[in-house]
């Protein structure tokens, strides 16, 4: 009865394009000429060993770090270079590896601040609360109460997150995302240090956010099976280069891809 | 308080009565997206109506099956009335129960139409469609997910009303004859068919007349004086009786208002929210407040904790006594209240009770610790005793006559007896009309003239003239001289120990009693931790001298108390002994709802039971155990036992015997 997910159907046009990026601390060069591109609608994942440059690459393309070369062209616009700030504006959330959340505040509390870009009412008028803020924090609650009905979390609702387990404290963090509305959401390792049912759970709020809101997913993650169930296309980074772009499926069966999770010495396959 | 009006004698009947009576009054409210939604009477006879004539317009009818999956949620609820209204008959099933489990019963029940609350149960309710060919209609009440669905034979429960309410403007006579059509039901109509999860076979349709619940209904609102003014927090399974009654005919017969909560993990949050003002909870509930008080308060500062502890001590030695009306000095009401300002209240308030008037127990037998602390906290904590057979319950504790380890008096219009072999009968208009469409059965259990077998074995206590119920009667056995042998009785006495987790009585047809016990490792790990008790492990642990000796005193204590009544003194426990490791589904000692099974416990540690009974103070054993990972291992140990003290059968039954 169900309908096929986007990946089957043919994909949608790109949202975003990594071309031909590269970056480097120092003497270490983190990524190697870079190129993919991630299309509107689907879960793409990017994979690789430890130290691959998974993470460098999403802070890239959220602008928290500036690519030496290449080119990063986001919803047609090519950014020369970005401030976080500025691509959370344009509608780029993301949710950490290790979780960066306001402890001492409540889950509700933490969502609302996920809506801090979409208030338009000034200090001001914040302060005075009332008339139209009022009327705007109404707005904004109802967003996040869906959003907390979406992710099942009504009961922490008013918990500091300090408070809470791990595997919930991930689901309020991707809850502040989702609070964005964003075009595109990154995923930096959602399900690591998760149990087993934590991790099935966190698989259905991503499949569900994908299809429900229609949002644009990359995400990083080291469970293999997750990954190849979740995702559409799957980059594979290995010592800062692009060794493989597919389908889960093919990606499975690429030899340099099995190589490097292998582990062979670098040098040697290429 | 609603009056015995003879024609209201069905619950869509009330719906409309109560609309007009109490229209203005809250009927059903629901939290959601963190804010209560209430429903007057009036609204909800509009929303139930809308349904219902969509319903029709989907083409249910009279004596069609219609079943509900899902949680407490007001359209569920209104998902019944509507199609009762139709006369068609709601099953609602567990939202839980197995796949295959719930294909079968819906399949028995020949159900056409179904209504459940998300992508969850739609999912579950496709799967099986190729076994319910009568199935022709999906309802659902949470749209998420189903976007992409076949919408052919898929429609929202908003969609539905949809329906309804454009027939209802379009054609000018059909409310008049939804009205006509609910007119013509009446209180012997089939009302409802609920299956009974039962513990052996297959799971059998309770079939209930509306005058069967609507009469239990207006007895048990009569009994606790309840009326339009109540709220409860509907939480517990819609395919039990027990919610079915509480949660709907009760309230709709009453007039009070049903409030659901958010999610089933918010209860305790929206029980405060609400302030309920009775309350219905198996033991488990009650048990895990007090646990998570305790462990609160372990942690909190010195003079809040000694202020609790002594507050409570007060609450324990007068609390119970001023419930139930007694004569209390001056001083220590004087010190209840102060009391009750800094300690019970807040505490109540915490957990939403503030406003409570009755709560009720039942379904397993609750500590008396548990059950003396909250009513010492004046909350007026009850216990009752039923079945689906009967519409509910069929004893209950009249205010002001309390006991923790009796289930009541026979309720009004109840009749109970005790069958020679100690099992307990009853009778009332409550009496379920039969099996769905399997007689053999309703044979078995109700007999020509209307007694229905419960299958528990119990006894009127002499004491307080109530009932109590003491075992399942196919495990109650007797000793070899012929003493009765309740296994359950036994063990549940030993487990309201925090430090006994589980225990394993053993005695059918032998010489005398003896027990296998289980510590939890959680309380008897923190007294080790206090009293440098050093131990590596489960095994360690369970075989210190000094656990034993904690252990022996808890089961003299039990002795003591079994010596105390007539028909259990002669069942006392001569030996025991802890197990080297704890009892696990794993190894198919526990059933997965945690039930012991006892048959197979006793083979698996036939030496232990052995040195039982051959005078040996200490055994070896070895057991095949799985780890979590799926490998099996073997634990070999040697297990001491101990003998205990047996107390002599108290006087009053050997003057009775000479």
């Amino acid at each position: 009865m169900r309908a096929p997910s986007s990946g089957e159907t043919g994909l949608g046009e790109v949202l975003l394009a990594v071309e031909d990026v590269s970056l480097s601390f120092g003497g270490v060069r983190a990524l190697t000429g870079v190129s993919f591109d991630i299309r509107r609608g689907e879960i793409r994942a990017i994979i690789g060993p430890n130290g691959a440059g998974k993470t460098s690459m999403l802070n890239v393309v959220n602008g928290f770090y500036r690519a030496q070369a290449g080119r990063i062209t986001f919803k047609g616009e090519v950014r020369a270079s970005m401030r976080p700030y500025a691509a959370a504006r344009g509608g780029i959330a993301r949710t950490f590896q290790n979780l960066a959340l306001f402890r001492g505040m409540t889950t509700l509390d933490n969502i609302l601040a996920g809506r801090a870009l979409k208030m338009h009412r000034g200090f001001f008028w914040q302060l005075i609360r009332h008339g139209p803020a009022l009327a705007e924090e109404v707005e904004h609650r109802r967003r996040v109460e869906e959003i907390i009905d979406f992710l099942e979390i009504a009961a922490i609702r008013k918990i500091p997150v300090g408070r809470l387990p791990y595997g919930l404290q991930k689901r309020v963090e991707l809850g502040r995302a989702l609070a964005m509305e964003p075009d595109l959401l990154l995923l930096d390792e959602p399900m690591a240090g998760m149990n087993l049912e934590e991790k099935e759970d966190m698989s259905r709020f991503i499949i569900d956010v994908n299809q429900q809101y229609g949002t644009t997913i990359a995400l990083i993650e080291h469970d293999m099976g997750v990954v190849m169930d979740l995702s559409d296309r799957v980059v594979v980074l290995d010592y800062g280069r692009k060794i493989a772009d597919s389908t889960p499926d093919e990606v499975k069966k690429d030899e340099n891809v099995i190589r490097a999770y292998l582990g062979q010495p670098h040098g040697v396959s290429a | 308080m609603q009056s015995i009006d003879g024609s209201l004698d069905t619950l869509p009947k009330f719906l409309i009565h109560n609309a007009k009576v109490v229209g203005a009054r809250p009927a059903m409210r629901h939290k959601d997206l963190g804010i209560w939604r209430t429903w007057s009477w009036a609204q909800m006879l509009e929303e139930v109506r809308a349904f219902s004539i969509g319903l029709a317009e989907l083409g249910l009818k009279r004596g069609d099956k219609f079943t509900i999956v899902g949680s407490n949620r007001p359209r569920l609820y209104w998902a019944m009335c509507a199609g009762q209204a139709l006369g068609a008959v709601p099953v609602p099933v567990y939202a839980d129960a197995v796949a295959d489990e719930m294909a079968f019963v819906l399949a028995h029940a020949e159900v056409t139409l179904a209504v459940v609350e998300d992508q969850e149960q739609v999912d579950k309710v496709i799967a099986m469609a190729e076994r319910l060919p009568r199935l022709a209609q999906l309802i659902y009440d949470e749209s998420r997910g189903l976007k992409d669905y076949d919408h052919s034979r898929l429609i929202s429960f908003a969609d539905v009303q949809a329906i309804g309410r454009k027939k209802l403007a379009s054609d000018g006579e059909c409310l008049a004859r939804w009205e006509a059509g609910v007119a013509e039901g009446k209180g012997s109509d089939l009302s409802v068919i609920l299956y009974t999860s039962g513990t052996t076979g297959r799971s059998k349709g309770v079939m209930l007349t509306y005058d069967n619940t609507i009469i239990s209904a207006h007895n048990a609102n009569a009994f606790d004086r309840l009326d339009q003014n109540e709220e409860v927090i509907a939480y517990l399974p819609m395919a039990w009786v027990g919610d079915y009654e509480f949660s709907y005919v009760q309230a709709y017969v009453a007039g009070y208002c049903v409030n659901c909560p958010e999610a089933p993990d918010t209860v305790v949050q929206d029980r405060r929210e609400i302030g309920t003002t009775y309350a219905f909870a198996p033991p488990r509930v009650y048990e895990n407040i007090l646990t998570l008080t305790t462990v609160r308060m372990a942690d909190a500062g010195a003079i809040k904790r000694k202020a609790f502890d002594f507050f409570i001590g007060v609450a324990r030695r007068w609390g119970e006594k001023i419930l139930d009306g007694e004569k209390v000095p001056l001083g220590a009401r004087l010190l209840y209240a102060i009391g009750r300002l800094f300690v019970y209240g807040p505490l109540k308030n915490q957990f939403g009770l503030s406003r409570i008037r009755l709560a009720y127990t039942a379904g397993e037998a609750i500590g008396p610790e548990i059950f003396r602390f909250w009513r010492a906290m004046g909350i007026n904590l009850k216990q009752l005793y039923g079945s689906t057979e009967a519409s509910v319950y069929v004893t209950a504790q009249p205010d002001g006559e309390i006991y923790a380890d009796t289930v009541g008096k026979p309720s009004p219009d109840v009749e109970i007896k005790i069958s020679d072999k100690g099992e307990v009968l009853f009778r009332s208009p409550g009496v379920f009309v039969g099996y769905y469409k399997d007689p053999e059965k309703t044979a078995e259990v109700r007999t020509p003239d209307g007694w229905v077998h419960t299958g528990d074995a119990g006894f009127f206590d002499t004491k307080t003239g109530q009932l109590k119920i003491i075992d399942r009667a196919k495990d109650v056995g007797r000793l070899k001289d012929g003493t009765l042998f309740a296994p359950k009785y036994i063990e549940n006495n030993l487990k309201f120990y925090p430090n006994i987790r589980e225990a394993v009585a053993v005695g059918a047809e032998r010489d005398f009693v003896c027990a296998m016990i289980n510590i939890d490792q959680t309380a008897v790990g923190s007294w080790a931790e206090r009293n440098n008790v050093v131990y590596a492990s489960y095994q360690e642990l369970a075989a210190d001298p000094r656990v034993y000796d904690m252990i022996a005193s808890h089961v003299d204590e039990v002795n003591r108390a079994l010596s105390e009544e007539e028909l259990m003194s002669g069942a006392q426990i001569k030996r025991f002994l802890i197990l080297h490791k704890e009892l696990d589904p794993d190894d198919g000692e526990l059933t997965r709802t945690q039930k012991l099974r006892r048959g197979h416990i006793i083979d698996r540690y036939g030496p232990l039971v052995e040195a039982f009974y051959n005078g040996s103070t200490t055994a070896q054993i070895a057991t095949e155990v799985t780890f979590e990972d799926g490998h099996k291992g073997t634990i070999a140990a040697r297990v001491a036992i101990r003998d205990m003290k047996i107390y002599p059968i108290r006087a009053a039954r050997m003057v009775r015997a000479a």
